[in-house]
C-alpha cells in the first residue's frame, strides 16, 4: 500500500516536472534573445530586429505562461509527496529555493508585465532594462534551482546531528557544491540550444515559404551562430561533467555506460540492452577500451562497474543508458546542423538551401528532447537516493494514500495535456504565420487584447508622444 | 545580535499570505464575476485590468509554499500530505485559470469560448480550494509527532465549505471594486451592482463563518470570550478593533459604492480582508499546524533562518518597490482599447 504512494507519487513528479522543464528551458534561452534583439534594435535602429522581437515576444508570452503555472505547481508538491524529503532537506537547501522565489520569480514576473503591456507606459530605455531583467531572472532562478539539484546530487557543506537531523555547516559548499558549476553550464548552455533550434527551425519553415523574407534569414544566421558555437562548447561541457560524475556518482555513471565489472580498459557499449535482473547486458555492441577513454581519459583506468554496488543500491540501468545516448546523439546532430550551416551561410545560399532548411525543421523539437533526456540521466541516476547517499527515495514520501495520489496524477496527466495540446497548436500557428502576420483575421482591429505584442507595438516615433 | 527568527519570519509569512490573499484575490474575483459581463470585448477589458499584474500576484502563493518549505519545514511537511486534495484542486485550476491568460487571445472562433469557460472554471475552482484549505486548517490538523495523521478527508466538513463559499464572495467583491477603480462608463456601472450583491453576501457570509468559528475549537472561543452561552466582555473588548475594522471596511464599500466613488469601495474591501485574516489569526496564534505545532516548534535552523533572513533583507524590500513602480506603471483607467496606449 505505503509502496503504490510512493511509485505513484515518483511517476507524478517525474512527469510534472519533465512536463515543466519544457517551458524554462525555451524561456531561458527565449528571453535572452529578446534581450539581444531589443539591445540591437536600439543599437542598430534595423527595424528587423524590431520585427523579430514583436514576433518571439507573443511567442514568449504563450510558454512563459504555461512555464509559471506549471512551475506553482513543483513548489506545493514537494509537500504533498515528499513531506519526509521536505522537513529532512530543508535545513540546508531550504533557501537556495526561497531565493529562487525571491530573487528570481518575483523579478521575471513583475517585469514580463512591462515587456508585454509596456511600450506606451515607458519609454525605449527602461522597457529594454524590463527585458534584460527578465532574462536576467531566467538565469538566476537557473542558478538557485540547479544549486539546490547539484547539492542534492552531490551533498557537501553538510553535518548530521546525533538525532539524524542536517545543517548546514558551510553555506558556500552547500551553494556551490562540487557539481554545481559544470552543471549550470551545462543547464544553461542546453537552454540555448533549445532555444535556437526552436527559432532556427521556424524560421527555416517561413524561408520554405518564402526565401526572400529576411526578417527570418537573419533570425536563422543568429541561431546558426548559436549551433556553430554552443554545441561544440556543450558536448566539451557535457564531457566534462561526465568525468565529475565518474568521481562523484560513480554508481550512475556505470549505468549511463552499463559497466557491470569493475575492471581497466572498459569497452565502450554503442548499443546495449542492459538488464538488472541478470546483472548484465544481453547483448551489446562495443568497442573495447574507449569506455575507460571516454569516462576517465585514459584507455588503462580502472572504472567500477554497477556490481561494486549492493542490488539495492543500483539505480535502473536501462533508462540512463539509453536516455544518455539519446541526448548525446541529438547533440552531435546539432553539431552537425551547425557545421552544415556555416556552410551554407558561406556559399551565400542559405535562403534558398531546401534541405538544409528541412532539417533545421525537424531539428526543431531536439532541445526538448535532449533537456529531458539530460534530465533523466540525471534524476534516474541518482536512484535510489533522492539525496545521494543521505535519503533514500523510499523512505522521502508523504504520509499520503494511494487513492490520493491515482487520482491527483490522472488530473495533472489530462490538464496537462490540455493545455501542453492549445499551448503547442497557438505557439505553431504563430509561427506558421511568421513575423510580418499583422494581425488574425477574425480579431476586431479596434479591441486589442492584452498580452497580443503586436498590438502593444510601438508605433512610429511621432506617434509616441 | 540576538534575533528572535522564527518569529521574524512568522511575521514575514503571514505579510506574504495577506498580500497573496489581497492581491490574487482580484485577479480570481474578475474570474469569479466573468460570465456576468455583457460582452466578449467586456470580458477582455476585465482581463486586461489585471493582465499586466496577475502573475506578480500569483508569485506571493509561490513564496507561500517556497517561505513555508524554507522558514517552517515542518509545518509545511505536515500542512502539504494534510490537505493534499484541495491543494492539488487548487493548483490544477490555477493552472486553468494562468493559461487563459494567454490562450484566451489566440484561441479563434471554438477555442475562445473554451478559455473564457476555463478562466471562470479555474478562478471558481481555485478561490472555493482555497477556502477549503483555509477551513480545514482553521478547524484543525491530526498530528502524531510532528507529521500529520489524520484522515484524507478531515478537512471536508460544512464549516470548511462555509469558509469555501465566503472566500467566494470575499474574492467576487474585491474583484468588483477593483473593476469600479480600474474601469469606466457601462462596465463600471455594472461593476457597482456587481459589489452591492457581493457585498450583501459578505456581510452576512463573514457574520456566518465569525460565529462558527468560535465552535470549531475551544481554544478560539476562549480567546473571543465565548463561554457558550455568551460573551465575556473584557475579552471581547479588548479584540474589538478587529470586528470593528470589518463593520468599517463593509460601511466603506457601500458609502463608496453610493457616493459613487473610485478607489475607496477597494479600500474598503481591503480592510473586510484585513479585518478577516487578523479575526481568524487571532484564535491560533501561535500555532502554524492548528492545534497542535507553534512557529517554534516548526521553525527551521536558526543558521538557515539567518541566512534566509539575510537574502531577505535584500530582496524583500526591492520587491516591494519594484512592484510598487508596475502598479504604478499601470495606473488608471483601462479603456476597451487597452493594451494599445
Amino acid at each position: 500500500m505505503h509502496l503504490d504512494a510512493l511509485l505513484l507519487s515518483r511517476l507524478q513528479f517525474a512527469f510534472t516536472i519533465a512536463f515543466h522543464i519544457i517551458f524554462p528551458s525555451f524561456s531561458i534561452g527565449l528571453a535572452c534573445f529578446l534581450a539581444v534583439l531589443e539591445g540591437l534594435w536600439l543599437a542598430t535602429k534595423n527595424e528587423a530586429f524590431k520585427v523579430l522581437y514583436l514576433f518571439w515576444i507573443k511567442v514568449f508570452a504563450i510558454s512563459f505562461g504555461m512555464g509559471v503555472v506549471t512551475g506553482v505547481v513543483l513548489s506545493y508538491e514537494i509537500g504533498t509527496n515528499w513531506s519526509v524529503y521536505a522537513a529532512a532537506a530543508s535545513p540546508v537547501i531550504g533557501p537556495l529555493l526561497a531565493f529562487e522565489v525571491l530573487a528570481a520569480f518575483f523579478m521575471e514576473a513583475s517585469f514580463l508585465g512591462v515587456m508585454l503591456f509596456g511600450w506606451r507606459k515607458v519609454g525605449p530605455g527602461l522597457h529594454f532594462l524590463a527585458s534584460v531583467l527578465v532574462a536576467g531572472g531566467t538565469l538566476m532562478s537557473a542558478f538557485w534551482i540547479i544549486s539546490a539539484n547539484s547539492w542534492m546530487q552531490d551533498p557537501a557543506g553538510y553535518v548530521r546531528l546525533a538525532n539524524g537531523a542536517l545543517r548546514a555547516a558551510d553555506w558556500g559548499q552547500v551553494i556551490f557544491s562540487p557539481t554545481f558549476p559544470l552543471r549550470l553550464t551545462h543547464m544553461v548552455l542546453a537552454a540555448f540550444l533549445t532555444t535556437a533550434l526552436v527559432v532556427g527551425a521556424a524560421s527555416a519553415w517561413r524561408l520554405l515559404k518564402d526565401p526572400e523574407e529576411s526578417e527570418s534569414g537573419l533570425a536563422l544566421k543568429m541561431a546558426i551562430g548559436m549551433f556553430a558555437i554552443v554545441a561544440p562548447l556543450q558536448l566539451l561541457v557535457g564531457d566534462m561533467s561526465g568525468k565529475l560524475v565518474e568521481k562523484v556518482q560513480p554508481a550512475k555513471l556505470a549505468a549511463i555506460e552499463a559497466f557491470w565489472d569493475t575492471q581497466r580498459g572498459q569497452a565502450f557499449h554503442v548499443v546495449a540492452w542492459p538488464d538488472r535482473a541478470v546483472a548484465g547486458n544481453r547483448w551489446e555492441v562495443s568497442i573495447p577500451k574507449l569506455g575507460s577513454l571516454i569516462t576517465a581519459g585514459s584507455i588503462n583506468a580502472e572504472i567500477k562497474g554497477l556490481k561494486a554496488f549492493e542490488p539495492q543500491d543500483r539505480p535502473p540501468v536501462a533508462v540512463v543508458f539509453w536516455a544518455f545516448r539519446v541526448m548525446v546523439g541529438l547533440g552531435v546532430a546539432m553539431i552537425g546542423l551547425g557545421a552544415w550551416g556555416v556552410w551554407r551561410i558561406w556559399r551565400g545560399d542559405l535562403a534558398r538551401a531546401a534541405w538544409f532548411l528541412r532539417a533545421c525543421v525537424v531539428m526543431g523539437p531536439a532541445g526538448f528532447v535532449s533537456v529531458i533526456a539530460g534530465w533523466t540521466v540525471a534524476e534516474v541516476g541518482r536512484q535510489p537516493y533522492v539525496v545521494y547517499g543521505v535519503l533514500r527515495t523510499a523512505d522521502a514520501v508523504s504520509p499520503v494514500t494511494r487513492g490520493e495520489v491515482s487520482v491527483s496524477l490522472v488530473a495533472f496527466i489530462s490538464i496537462y495535456a490540455l493545455i501542453f495540446g492549445f499551448g503547442a497548436l497557438y505557439i505553431l500557428r504563430l509561427m506558421a504565420a511568421g513575423p510580418h502576420a499583422r494581425a488574425q483575421p477574425d480579431m476586431p482591429i479596434m479591441v486589442r487584447p492584452p498580452g497580443y505584442a503586436l498590438a502593444a507595438a510601438p508605433g512610429e516615433p511621432e506617434e509616441r508622444s | 545580535m540576538n534575533l528572535d527568527l522564527p518569529l521574524i519570519w512568522a511575521g514575514l509569512m503571514a505579510i506574504a499570505v495577506l498580500l497573496y490573499v489581497m492581491l490574487d484575490g482580484f485577479d480570481l474575483g474578475i474570474g469569479i464575476l466573468f460570465p456576468f459581463a455583457r460582452s466578449s470585448a467586456e470580458r477582455d477589458t476585465m482581463m486586461a485590468t489585471v493582465a499586466p499584474v496577475w502573475d506578480g500576484n500569483e508569485t506571493w502563493l509561490v513564496l507561500g509554499g517556497g517561505g513555508l518549505f524554507a522558514a517552517f519545514p515542518f509545518a509545511y511537511a505536515a500542512l502539504m500530505p494534510a490537505l493534499y486534495i484541495p491543494i492539488i484542486l487548487m493548483l490544477l485550476a490555477l493552472i486553468l485559470r494562468g493559461v487563459a491568460f494567454e490562450f484566451r487571445l489566440h484561441g479563434r472562433a471554438r477555442s475562445k469560448p473554451l478559455w473564457t469557460a476555463a478562466f471562470t472554471a479555474g478562478s471558481l475552482t481555485a478561490t472555493l480550494a482555497q477556502g477549503l484549505v483555509l477551513g480545514g486548517f482553521i478547524q484543525g490538523v491530526t498530528l502524531r509527532d510532528l507529521s500529520f495523521a489524520g484522515g484524507r478527508f478531515d478537512w471536508l466538513t460544512p464549516y470548511s465549505l462555509l469558509v469555501a463559499v465566503g472566500l467566494v464572495a470575499g474574492y467576487a467583491l474585491t474583484g468588483a471594486c477593483w473593476l469600479v477603480w480600474r474601469t469606466e462608463d457601462a462596465l463600471q456601472g455594472r461593476a457597482r451592482r456587481w459589489a452591492w450583491i457581493a457585498l450583501v453576501c459578505v456581510a452576512g457570509l463573514l457574520a456566518a463563518v465569525s460565529m462558527a468559528t468560535l465552535f470549531v475549537h475551544a481554544q478560539v472561543a476562549e480567546r473571543w470570550g465565548w463561554n457558550g452561552r455568551g460573551f465575556d466582555l473584557t475579552k471581547l473588548a479588548r479584540l474589538s478593533p478587529i470586528p470593528l475594522l470589518g463593520g468599517a471596511g463593509l460601511a466603506a464599500v457601500a458609502i463608496g459604492l453610493r457616493a459613487r466613488s473610485q478607489g475607496l469601495p477597494f479600500a474598503g474591501a481591503v480592510a473586510i480582508f484585513l479585518s478577516g485574516y487578523l479575526g481568524l489569526a487571532v484564535g491560533f496564534f501561535p500555532d502554524i499546524v492548528p492545534y497542535g505545532m507553534t512557529f517554534r516548534q516548526a521553525a527551521n535552523a536558526d543558521n538557515t533562518l539567518a541566512l534566509l533572513l539575510i537574502g531577505g533583507a535584500v530582496l524583500l524590500p526591492a520587491i516591494f518597490g519594484y512592484s510598487l513602480w508596475v502598479y504604478w506603471i499601470f495606473r488608471g483607467k483601462v479603456g476597451a482599447d487597452a493594451g494599445y496606449h
